[in-house]
This record gives structure tokens, C-alpha cells and sequence, in this order.
């Protein structure tokens, strides 16, 4: 990534904690197979066969598994507005997930899955924080018993 | 005393051939007059997270409140997805050994490297006309050499003793900075554990090479996970049923169990003591006389974790970096405009 680069040179700056900050803030935490932030743009696409009123919807997740699918299913699912989500890995050579998302008609498909996303990611950080605060805290033995 | 009448729909029966309750009910519309819609508020609520240990190299922590396929998301991804760095491209200069290259490669892949992956930036593998920079390319050195020892007292059996060198170990590695590195890695980058033990030489024999490390997934390969295991168990639950067990049927109910998992009171009566110690092995179903007098099960949204690090980074670290990896992935997904 060399605009990363010339952005910390134009700063001026070399020292090691903005380097650091940088570099987390663009890929590290992509922790994705995609490399540097290109996405595939075919990632997530609708399966044909939706609904016209787009209540029920397939879609295709490409390069997920479990992780993902089980974890948005659930999301999802928790959705009252929701009468049906499953997810299927079609073919185990594959890497993708089906995700099959029904509403009872109030929203559509994509919004459900939308809000799906939006759950799962404050269910995240809320995990995230209070971790971290646990780690703080330091209530914990540093032995293994 | 746990009052399990209130949570039973949280409790994984265990019977002695077979399970019980097993999937989450927790969805709106499966309990009638109840909600059970996502509401972050009332997770906050009840979520609860708790370390009971945290070492350098392990870590036991519960996390309470969260659905299997949370907790699971959260195990798969810091087995498969938490980036490390591994050996990746090994340039033998020398190799007499008798190990073969390609085995003695493969052995380097495999040591853990204390490194903050954080610092470094994915090595473009599948694109041809990459060349490696110091921002995504580690370089370290190995070269050693097996002498014989001279001093050697005579009729001495022991390689050790013989031979100068026989023995490498990981603690030879020395890491080449390039570019910036040396700034970023102020404490330079060596192997977790300077005692892995990588090849025997004998005198004469040596190994000279150069190692290229890369960021990598545990999904591509599993030399680049972080942890060598990381599970979950649900907490276990024992409930004694009816009249409390005295005498001798208590000191029996309680030899159905590990140690410390059912105590006596001064009544003389079996009491759970701590249920978190139980391996739930079922012993006690097979006695007739407790028959209808314990039910066992498991807590179905309290979770114990157990992460153990190769030692590239501590297990709370992994842990939090999965977390945050689950939320990246959702912020990839969230980015796609599917309305058109």
C-alpha cells in the first residue's frame, strides 16, 4: 500500500505508534483473505428467484462459512419481523453461503439482513468492551491453576 | 443455592443415554406473549464476561448471555481467521544435513513467531508481479554449524558432549530488519520459544538459510493460527431432586463426582458445591438409587472458553481480535448496496 506510506512520510513523522495506528486502521484488522482492502465486489450477490416485492430473498456470500452464517442467522432471526432465516454451504469445495431470508411482509429481505449486520457488529463491540474491561480490571489469577 | 425452575429453558438436559432441550428457543414468536426480539439494551443486561485466569501463553474466561452461534463464530474465527505471522519462503543456501530441504522447510513454517501482526501488511501471494517490502516481508537467518569438540573427555557417548553445534534449536534464528523494520520491531522478531528443537548435525554438516515470513490465516494453513487450542464448554448444572441424600447415599452421590464438585454439610447432607468442576461424566445415572433423585445438565448461554496461544501474541489479544475480526466482516457485507 504505498499511499499509506507516502501519507506517513508527508506527516513527517516515523515513529513507531503511528505506524502502528496506520497499519490497524487499514488492513490488520481486515484479518480478511482479501488483501489490502479490495473487496470482491461479487461478495454478497441476490440469488435469482426473489420475491418481486423482495420480502424473500436468497443470497450468496462468497468466501464465508459458519462463522458468518450461523452468526447472521441467528441475528437474524431475532428479527420479529422475520418468519424464516436459514443458511446453507451448498457444496464443501465452495467456499460460500446461501443465506435464505423470509419476512412477513412488513420489510424486505435486504433489510433484514441489514439490520442483521447492524446487530451483530454493536453485539460485537459490547463483547468487545467489556473484555476489555475485564482485562483491566485484572480480577483474574495470572497462574494457571 | 441456584434456582434452576426460572432458567430450565436455558438448561441442556443430560440423561444417561441422551440430551435434552438442545436448541436455542429464544426467538420472537416461539413463547407466545413474550419478546424475545434482539434488544441491545437488553443484552447489555445480561451479558457478562468474566476471566478466571490469563497467563502469557493460556487463558480460561466465561462468557455469559450469548448464543452458541456467537460463541462459536468467536472460536472458529480464532483458530482460522486471527492473522499471524509464519515461515513462508525458505531459501536454502546450505544444507548437509540429513534433513531433507523440503522437510527442514516445512519445520520452520511450523515454529511460532513472536511478532505483532499489526505491524505488518498482507504479502500479495496470488499476484505474480509482488515484490516483497518491508511491510509485509520478515527476513531471519539460520545458519549453523556442528564442530567436533575437542576437549571432549575420552570414551564420552554424548552428542552433546562430542560435538560442538549438534543440536539446533529455534533460539539460532536471527532476524535480518529490513527498511523500517528496526523501528517497528524495536524488540526484534524471534521464535515464541527459543527451545524448538529443529535439526541434529554432526561434524562436518551445516544449514545456512534464508527465511521470508508472511501474514497468514489458520484457514490456509494451520501454522498460521495463534492458538494451539481454543474451545468452549457450557457450564454444567446438578440439581439434587427430593429429600437431601445423607449417610452413606451422600458419600456415595458424592463419589459419583470429581473432587470438589459435591461437598457435605455438617448435617451430613450432599450439597453442590461447585458444579463448574464437574467433567459430567453421568457416573451418578448409573446407580439405581439415584435414580430420579439428580438431574443433570448444562447451562446453555454460559460458556467457558479456554484459549491456549502458540505465544505470537497473549490469549486475551486473540480473543479481542477475533471479536473485532466478526465486526469487520460485517462492515465488509454492510458496505454492498443490494437495493438496486
Amino acid at each position: 500500500m504505498p499511499s499509506a506510506a507516502n501519507e506517513n512520510e508527508a506527516a513527517g513523522s516515523s515513529d513507531v505508534p503511528q505506524a502502528k495506528e496506520e497499519v490497524v486502521d487499514e488492513e490488520m484488522a481486515g484479518g480478511e483473505f482479501e488483501f489490502d482492502g479490495e473487496i470482491d465486489p461479487n461478495k454478497i450477490q441476490i440469488l435469482p428467484g426473489a420475491s418481486e416485492d423482495g420480502t424473500a430473498a436468497s443470497f450468496r456470500i462468497l468466501k464465508e462459512d459458519h462463522t458468518m452464517g450461523n452468526a447472521l442467522r441467528y441475528m437474524i432471526m431475532k428479527n420479529p419481523d422475520v418468519e424464516f432465516c436459514g443458511y446453507s454451504i451448498p457444496h464443501p469445495s465452495e467456499a460460500a453461503v446461501n443465506l435464505r431470508i423470509q419476512t412477513y411482509g412488513d420489510i424486505t429481505a435486504i433489510q433484514a439482513l441489514e439490520k442483521g449486520l447492524d446487530d451483530l457488529m454493536d453485539l460485537c463491540d459490547h463483547i468487545e468492551s467489556e473484555f476489555r474491561k475485564e482485562v483491566e480490571a485484572g480480577d483474574y489469577s495470572t497462574v494457571e491453576p | 443455592m441456584v434456582d434452576y425452575s426460572k432458567i430450565r429453558r436455558n438448561v441442556v438436559g443430560i440423561e444417561h443415554d441422551r440430551v435434552t432441550n438442545v436448541s436455542s428457543t429464544d426467538f420472537p414468536g416461539y413463547y407466545p406473549g413474550e419478546d424475545h426480539s434482539w434488544n441491545l439494551d437488553k443484552f447489555k443486561e445480561n451479558f457478562r464476561s468474566h476471566i478466571s485466569y490469563l497467563t502469557d501463553l493460556s487463558c480460561s474466561f466465561d462468557l455469559i448471555g450469548v448464543d452458541s452461534s456467537i460463541a462459536n463464530a468467536f472460536r472458529r474465527i480464532m483458530i482460522a481467521e486471527v492473522p499471524t505471522l509464519a515461515v513462508e519462503y525458505v531459501y536454502i543456501e546450505n544444507n548437509t544435513s540429513i534433513i531433507q530441504d523440503e522437510v527442514l522447510a516445512h519445520r520452520l513454517g511450523l515454529i511460532p513467531l513472536k511478532a505483532n501482526p499489526d505491524y505488518l501488511r498482507w504479502f500479495k501471494k496470488d499476484d505474480p508481479d509482488f515484490e516483497p517490502t518491508d511491510y509485509d516481508t520478515v527476513v531471519l537467518h539460520l545458519s549453523a554449524k556442528c564442530t567436533t569438540n575437542s576437549n571432549a573427555p575420552p570414551g564420552s557417548t554424548d552428542p552433546k558432549v562430542l560435538y560442538n553445534g549438534a543440536n539446533v534449536y529455534a533460539s539460532v534464528i536471527q532476524f535480518e530488519p529490513q527498511g523500517r523494520q528496526s523501528e517497528w520491531f524495536p524488540d526484534g522478531i524471534a521464535p515464541a520459544n527459543p527451545d524448538v528443537l529443529i535439526a541434529k548435525l554432526r561434524p562436518g554438516q551445516e544449514i545456512d538459510l534464508t527465511m521470508h515470513c508472511i501474514l497468514g490465516i489458520g484457514q490456509d494453513h494451520a501454522k498460521f493460527s495463534p492458538v494451539a487450542t481454543a474451545s468452549y464448554r457450557l457450564l454444567p448444572t446438578i440439581e439434587i431432586i427430593g429429600p437431601p441424600l445423607t449417610g452413606e447415599l451422600a458419600q456415595k452421590f458424592k463419589s459419583c463426582f470429581p473432587k470438589g464438585v459435591v461437598g457435605i454439610n455438617s448435617k451430613g447432607e450432599a450439597y453442590v458445591k461447585d458444579a463448574r468442576k464437574d467433567t459430567v461424566s453421568r457416573e451418578v445415572l448409573r446407580h439405581p438409587e439415584f435414580e430420579g433423585r439428580v438431574k443433570l445438565g448444562r447451562l446453555r448461554d454460559h460458556f467457558i472458553f479456554n484459549v491456549e496461544s502458540t505465544g505470537a501474541m497473549t490469549p486475551d489479544e486473540i480473543f479481542i481480535k477475533s471479536v473485532q475480526l466478526l465486526k469487520k466482516k460485517c462492515q465488509i457485507l454492510r458496505k454492498f448496496d443490494l437495493r438496486t
